[in-house]
């Protein structure tokens, strides 16, 4: 475990965010999240690891109930957003999705200009009093996503001509522009280069000042680098979660010993 | 000897010979075949291909020939004197070979003897009535020098199939030798069977693009000939088209302008229909149908589009055409003067392309990868926000060459104006009047009594040469458009 850094960061505790109790969830017939219970806090970078096939996704698509467009999937148990049942009935999912921004593990911007991707989300929810103001939120959105300097010169150019680094940072853009509360990322780099896994990694940092990110990711070393706290799953069951740097040097569950260490894969 | 009993040989060669190959290489491995190069059957099939291929080549290739061949040396014999007024060297040629032809058919029915037939001469009997007895019309009395021809014909050919017969066979046994010859246990069979397929596939495939540069040779020298006849401006700038027949004398006008028009209004009307229906219904089944519904119609729809045209041209006739006429006759509006008019085809026409639009707007609609939809679903957008968005202007380009495919489809559309727009070529704006479209004029011009060299039936081909060229156009910019969106996602 030398290989891994920990940037020292002051890991103060922060408000619960996202509370999760004996969450459950089933496609058919296959139970692919089981009794699940974690608590993720405000203003945080919180990592899901684990092996392929474990849940990763699939939870954290509860958090924005992206497993309601799957015809199959059935979510059970008790998901909290400050302390408001998200799957109650009252809740509409189309609103809450704009509450809780999500980025894809594939950049897909939308065929559509740099402009128009990021104006995407505020036009439907109608955030903007009037052009000026869309052309504010799109600028702001850009900054954050770290490639305002990159694209402010061709706002109009197809989002599909950037290169795949620019695309993701766009689409982190374009969730920011509704302003969530909550990031979900669903392994964000792990279609990237190194130098642009870079800086999206560095993004993700700045991020959190805002917001409550949540980052899947299959790289541990990325998990140790980006998250001050990480949840390690293993076919569907929460095995451990706890401080980042605990997590990776004194493991308590020997499941996750031997993942990190690289048994199990 | 038949033809057919020639092929039947050239195929017991070849089975017989697909039997000793393999046998000899498997008696040349000392009957072990994993001392063979390759598997036992490919050496039979060697052996039958060499005894196949060659001989049909030149089967097909002697029969092409022969009757230039024939032809030329009869006409050769023929004197310039037979040519009489008003008549051609062509006409002679062809009476000609309906006399030896006749005499053939008189042989073969039993009516002459072979002798009698060989022996016949013009001036002893009245040929002419003979034949007609057979059932072989020929035009006038049959001139001693027609009949010599005749006779030199039936021999040049009978000479020919004999020679043709003998050729052919020794290159059947031929072929069937040399490879039985070469099947020895270390002989690459399989290799040469694969070259032997390669072969095949290509040769289908020339004869598939050979025939369409055929057809549309023919179509455009046909074209050239009428435009010989017919001044090019007059046809594509002439507005009116009123074809006179034969008999009842005349000239012709022959401008293309009316059936264009008729052929676009029509098609535009069906398109209006087809396109918002076709469309709606496959983002229905793409994006809002669950597996079991989508499992039903999806194949529904599609049976729709094997419905033949005629079907629906009776439906346009029987149905809509008087719905029509009461919702829109002189009972009511008085604007529809008969069932049949613009509105009818297009309407029908309309229903016909519903399918085709939808089907094939499904697929490209599905072709729109999940990302993106989760994207946009991940923003808080509804379904039909991320459809409008999203969806279909990621697969607009898609969806216009869909739409162009269904465009070229209602030009090319015959049945259904015959029957439900009328025959009247016109050009107007009320989509309540009877028009034409270029189709129904090409089966009106061919299907009258015309002499095939007047205009009024050479127009037909470039009539057909018009619609070719415009459908081409619509086609490959379709197509183009289509490509461009595939790359897009791959
Ligand atoms: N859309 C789906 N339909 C049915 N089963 C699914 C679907 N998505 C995921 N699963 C199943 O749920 C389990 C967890 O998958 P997932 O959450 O994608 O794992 P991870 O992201 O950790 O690799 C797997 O067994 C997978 O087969
Ligand atoms: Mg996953």
């Amino acid at each position: 475990m030398n290989d891994m850094t920990f940037v020292e960061r002051d890991v103060d505790t922060n408000e619960v965010k996202i509370a999760a109790k004996d969450v459950q969830v089933f496609y058919g017939d296959n139970h692919a999240i089981k009794d699940v219970s974690v608590e993720i806090e405000d203003k945080t970078v919180t990592a899901f690891i684990g092996p392929s096939g474990c849940g990763k996704s699939t939870f954290l698509r509860c958090i924005n109930r992206m497993n309601d467009t799957i015809d199959v999937c059935r979510v059970t148990g008790d998901l909290r957003i400050d302390n408001e049942d998200i799957y109650d009935t009252k809740v509409d999912p189309v609103q809450l999705r704009a509450k809780v921004g999500m980025v894809f593990q594939k950049p897909n911007p939308f065929p559509k200009s740099i402009y128009d991707n990021v104006a995407y989300g505020p036009r439907i929810h109608g955030l903007s009093k009037n052009k000026t103001d869309l052309d504010d939120i799109v600028e702001r959105s850009l900054r954050r996503a770290a490639i305002w300097d990159e694209v402010k010169d061709r706002l109009h150019a197809p989002g599909m001509g950037l290169s795949g680094g620019q695309q993701q940072r766009l689409c982190i853009a374009r969730a920011v522009a509704t302003e969530p509360e909550v990031l979900l990322m669903d392994e964000p780099c792990s279609a990237l280069d190194p130098i642009a896994t870079a800086q999206v990694e560095e993004l993700i940092d700045e991020l959190r000042k805002r917001y409550s990110v949540v980052i899947v990711t299959h790289s541990m070393q990325q998990a140790a680098r980006v998250s001050q706290r990480t949840a390690f799953f293993h076919l569907g069951s929460l095995v451990e979660y706890g401080a980042t740097s605990n997590i990776f040097t004194n493991p308590v569950d020997p499941r996750t010993e031997s993942y990190i260490t690289g048994r199990i894969g | 000897m038949p033809l057919t009993w020639l092929v039947l040989i050239i195929f017991t060669i070849a089975a017989a010979g697909f039997v000793m190959g393999r046998k000899r290489a498997l008696q040349n491995a000392g009957g072990d075949r994993r001392e063979l190069h390759s598997l036992p059957v490919y050496y039979g099939s060697n052996v039958a291909m060499w005894a196949i291929v060659p001989a049909v080549a030149v089967l097909i290739v002697w029969m092409l020939v022969q009757p230039f061949f024939v032809n030329s040396r009869v006409l050769a014999t023929l004197p310039d004197t037979i040519v009489s007024e008003g008549s051609s060297i062509g006409l002679v040629m062809s009476d000609v070979r309906r006399v030896a032809e006749g005499l053939d058919i008189a042989v073969v029915q039993g009516v002459m003897s072979r002798d009698e037939a060989a022996s016949i001469s013009a001036e002893i009997s009245d040929i002419r009535e003979s034949l007609g007895e057979v059932g072989v019309a020929v035009g006038s009395k049959v001139s001693t020098e027609v009949m010599k021809g005749a006779q030199l014909y039936r021999t040049l050919n009978a000479v020919g199939s004999m020679m043709m017969n003998v050729v052919v066979l020794l290159f059947a046994f031929g072929g069937a030798g040399y490879a039985y010859s070469k099947s020895t246990a270390d002989f690459r069979a399989r290799n040469m069977v694969e070259r032997g397929v390669l072969a095949m596939l290509i040769a289908a495939a020339s004869i598939a693009i050979l025939t369409t540069i055929g057809i549309l040779f023919a179509l455009l020298f046909n074209t050239i000939e009428f435009f010989k006849l017919y001044p090019a401006a007059d046809f594509f700038f002439g507005t009116r088209w009123a074809p006179s027949f034969s008999g009842r004398g005349g000239a012709s006008d022959l401008g293309v302008l009316p059936l264009l028009w008729g052929t676009f209004y029509i098609s535009f009307i069906a398109l209006l229909v087809a396109v918002p229906i076709g469309l709606f219904s496959a983002i229905y089944l793409s994006e809002y149908a669950g597996p079991k519904v989508r499992g039903i119609v999806k194949p529904l729809i599609e049976i729709l589009a094997g419905i033949p045209t005629i079907v629906y041209g009776l439906f346009a006739l029987l149905t809509v055409g008087p719905l029509l006429m009461r919702m829109f006759g002189k009972d009511t509006f008085g604007w529809m003067q008969g069932g049949t008019a613009v509105i009818t085809a297009g309407l029908v026409m309309g229903i016909m392309l519903i399918p085709f639009v939808s089907s094939l707007s499904d697929d490209i609609i599905n072709a729109v990868p999940q990302a993106l939809r989760d994207g946009s679903y991940g923003l808080g957008a509804t379904k039909s926000e991320t459809i409008r968005q999203v969806i279909l202007p990621a697969a607009l380009p898609g969806i216009v060459g869909a739409i162009l495919l269904a465009a070229s489809r209602a030009i090319g559309e015959t049945m259904i104006v015959v029957l439900g727009a009328g025959a009247a070529a016109r050009l107007s704006m009320n989509p309540f009047d009877a028009m034409t479209t270029i189709t129904a004029k090409i089966v009106s011009q061919l299907t009258g009594d015309a002499d095939f060299v007047s205009p009024e039936a050479l127009v037909a081909f470039a009539l057909g040469m018009t619609l070719f060229v415009l459908t081409l156009g619509l086609n490959v910019f379709a197509l183009f458009i289509v490509r461009k969106y595939r790359e897009q996602y791959d």
